[in-house]
């Protein structure tokens, strides 16, 4: 059947998807004309649990089937993955007590799966192309550009390592949105025109806060604060190391090392977790390996024992309002997002704080996927009557004199933000010059995250103080820092060299993203070979059979050499790596059995009008 | 397409004055926004894009430092040639000499763990709060006058000097303020950046 194309011409335009990469669950989703629609997958799910499991062949898989793994195949699967994103291994001694997370001993984070190990990032681009597989199914087309929401509170290496991941799972990433600027935006669509309203996300991994002005459109990020190692996940492991006691003393058996069991009772905490915000009481219920476990908890039990979590929530909210410079009662609206906000307890907080009711029209699941697919209609031109205005959530600064940090670019500043400094040497004839790039809100420098060390090289050997090199900080869209040198004298372009403190270098990334083409090919060759291997099953099966027919004897002696010499050259590379080889084989083969074909054909056609049966 | 000044001033297309309608600026600074902010750019050339990125990085920068008086004044000053030196802790204005040393004193004692020395600081921060309060009237009255008068003349100059002046008094008391505030609540004040706004 015949096709024809429609050239729909420069309308016509790849589809920009909206990623909301979460810590425990991940969504996509795109704008369509009546508005975002998150994807679903072939068995009508949105969600995509955010848990990758190595599979025995050697592949990362995403997903559902992951997440089914984490319970059979503890050791070969993890989750929660971003919590690592853009950290070093000194910041995450404090998950490691209550993640199962098997490090390996190396500078960067490296997880170890089935004896192998991978940075955070290829085990989140293992969940993107997991969204990006679901989206092509659902959109009958390749998905090549995407927007990836992340936590407003991430710093520069967190975003970096965002970016990284979407690279890796063949994503160019256009845009990486704050993710309660982008559930505002899916409030937004048909919400008041104009107003200040703040954003409460408390995620599964994260807690941000977010105060933005609305003006006809304008999204204006005014402040915006959080925690990004704070979330529903520190609820889970607070109520597993409850039930791990209680669970000790009634079995008498510590389960802690046993992942299985250990992952189990985690599902079974969480259960009780999401069952307490729509009942006042349930169970904590495990049966395994035979054994019963079953406790009691009712709500108010459940408050009791998370408060001091959600305590930790209100003091970025009430220093987001201080930077904004505004008082609860400017706050028009407060929305929430997040799957912990369902937690009624949570809810009552935020009303308190901002003595006003809060929206949860929308999912709050689903929102910011559905304001990241907003954001990706902005960027391809079918928003047209909106834009957002974002801020960095962190100060940023560079090493000076005694180990203090000079601020150059202050938190909560418009991105993109720009600040220009001035360097010069200090010693006659010193060639290179070491910028220590901060982010933080401290003084000193021990107090700051480190970004990056910035070398200005090739300086002209000239007296001290008299090098000039202009240095521009330029915090792009993305709120990721690209830095540039300048030679005050000559105004020629100076080299840099990037040194990230965390995270991948440039080389590294290209590198992955190059392994990554090569294994695909290699998954390709192996799925030519073992579908050559299977024609040659058949073929083989089909000779052996005709051989045995009438029309064998029909051949000429020549002829029956040729088709035994072909099959012994179909079995001597049966067993080769190359597909090309085995189907030339298969090929001459064909060729040699087509007399023999013809003539069981003829034999058949005569049998047929004889009516005798061949076989 | 305007052509792109780096001048906050030019970029925005507004008369290089002290004294500045905030809510006209907030207007032009979103339409600006809509003209130039990077997302517009996501379908063109890289170039394009380029010039998109360093365009609204001015404008946010200009934004930023227009919308804030003291911040606005101090650029004013540069562009127009009246450097404003980092103030150093010895040029004390003489106004303030007493004031100082017996701030000084009281501070110590706070940092020796002398909690007597509190509702003295108390006191200071007030009367250091009030100080910068008419530190900024006076400013508000000097951007007037500069305001007035014919650009590069004499009165002018008279204007930025007197403005530069106050400026430094201002920062000088703002990091009074600041000391101050540190010295009360040790926890919470590091981590906040001087707010210099009028």
């Amino acid at each position: 059947m015949g096709t024809f194309q429609i050239d729909f011409g420069e309308s016509r335009k790849s589809k920009i998807v909206g990623i909301d990469l979460g810590t425990t669950n991940s969504l996509v989703a795109y704008m369509e004309l009546t508005g975002p629609r998150i994807v679903e997958d072939a068995d009508g799910r949105k969600i995509v649990p955010s848990i990758v499991s190595l599979s025995e062949d050697g592949k990362l898989i995403a997903g559902e089937i992951a997440s089914e793994l984490l319970l059979t195949k503890p050791e070969r699967t993890v989750y929660s993955v971003k919590r690592l994103m853009g950290r070093g291994v000194a910041d995450i001694q404090e998950e490691l007590k209550l993640f199962p997370f098997r490090i390996a001993p190396e500078d960067n984070i490296k997880l170890e799966l089935g004896g192998r190990t991978f940075t955070p990032p290829e085990i989140s681009a293992a969940v993107l192309r997991q969204l990006k597989e679901n989206a092509e199914d659902a959109l009958g087309e390749t998905v090549g550009q995407a927007v990836i929401t992340v936590p407003a509170y991430f710093n520069d290496a967190q975003r970096q390592a965002t970016k990284d991941a979407g690279r890796l799972a063949g994503l160019e990433v256009l845009r990486l949105v704050n993710e309660p600027t982008a559930a505002s935006l899916a409030y937004g669509l048909d919400k008041r025109k104009n107003g200040v309203i703040a954003v409460y996300d408390f995620g599964g991994g994260t807690f941000d806060v977010s105060i933005l002005r609305i003006h006809d459109g304008i999204f204006e990020v005014l402040a915006t604060n959080g925690d990004t190692h704070l979330g529903g996940d520190d609820i889970d492991n607070l109520l597993l190391r409850i039930a791990l006691e209680d669970l000790q003393s009634e079995w008498g058996e510590n389960l802690s090392g046993d992942s299985e069991g250990v992952q189990r009772l985690r599902r079974a905490v969480i259960a009780a977790k999401q069952e307490l915000s729509f009942v006042p009481g349930t169970n904590i219920e495990l049966d395994y390996h035979g054994r019963r476990y079953l406790r009691a908890i009712d709500r108010t039990l459940f408050e009791r024992l998370i408060t001091p979590i959600i305590e930790r929530t209100l003091e970025p909210c009430r220093a987001c309002l201080a930077d904004a410079k505004l008082t609860p009662a400017d706050i028009d609206e407060v929305v929430l997002v997040g799957g912990s906000t369902r937690i009624p307890l949570v809810r009552a907080a935020v009303e308190r704080l901002f003595k006003s009711k809060p929206h949860t029209e929308l999912n709050p699941d689903e929102v910011v996927a559905l304001g990241a697919a907003v954001q990706a209609g902005i960027l391809s031109g079918d928003v047209e009557d909106q834009l957002l205005l974002d801020v960095t959530p962190l100060s940023l600064g560079i090493e000076t004199m005694g180990g203090v940090v000079s601020k150059l670019i202050h938190r909560n500043s418009t991105i993109p933000a720009s600040a220009t400094e001035s360097f010069t040497t200090a010693v006659e004839g010193q060639r290179n010059v070491l910028i220590h790039v901060l982010q933080g809100e401290r003084e000193l420098v021990k107090d700051c995250r480190s970004l990056a060390r910035f070398d200005l090289k090739d300086i002209q050997p000239m007296p001290a103080g008299f090098a000039r090199i202009e240095v521009r900080f330029l915090i792009d869209a993305n709120g990721i820092l690209n830095v540039t040198a300048r030679d005050a004298r000559t105004g020629k372009e100076h080299s840099v060299e990037v040194k990230p403190s965390y995270g991948l270098t440039e080389e590294q990334v290209e590198v992955m993203i190059q392994e990554g083409l090569e294994r695909a090919e290699e998954d390709m060759q192996e799925r030519q070979l073992r579908e050559a291997r299977v024609e040659a099953d058949n073929m083989l099966a089909a000779t052996a059979k005709a051989q045995k027919n009438a029309a064998w004897d029909t051949l000429t002696a020549e002829e029956r050499e040729r088709v035994e010499a072909a099959k012994r050259d179909v079995l001597t590379v049966y067993h080769g790596k190359d597909h090309h080889v085995l189907t030339a084989a298969l090929e001459d083969l064909n060729q040699a059995t087509m007399t023999l074909a013809e003539n069981m054909m003829n034999t058949a056609v005569r049998g047929a009008l004889t009516g005798t049966k061949i076989d | 397409m305007p052509i792109l000044s780096k001048n906050f001033y030019a970029f925005f297309g507004i008369e290089p004055k002290l004294r500045l309608d905030l809510e006209a600026l907030q207007k032009r600074f979103y339409e600006l926004s809509r003209t130039w902010h990077p997302d517009r750019f996501t379908r063109k050339s890289p170039s394009e894009q380029a010039e998109a990125l360093e365009a609204t990085a001015v404008l946010n920068d200009g934004y930023r430092t227009l919308r804030d008086p003291v911040k606005r004044a101090e650029y004013l000053l540069t562009e127009e040639g009246f450097p404003i030196g980092e103030q150093r802790s010895k040029d004390v204005p003489p106004e303030l000499l007493e004031e100082v040393f017996e701030l000084n004193m009281a501070l110590e004692e706070l940092k020796s763990g002398d909690d007597s020395a509190r509702p003295q600081l108390e006191t200071a921060k007030q009367n250091f709060t009030g100080m910068r309060a008419k530190v900024d009237a006076e400013l508000e009255k000097l951007f007037g006058k500069y305001d007035a008068s014919e650009p590069q003349s004499e009165t002018a100059k008279q204007a930025l000097h007197e403005v530069r002046g106050a400026l430094n008094r201002r920062r000088y008391i703002e990091n009074l303020i600041r000391d101050v505030d540190r010295a009360l609540n040790p926890d919470v004040a590091a981590a906040e950046p001087v707010d210099d706004r009028l």
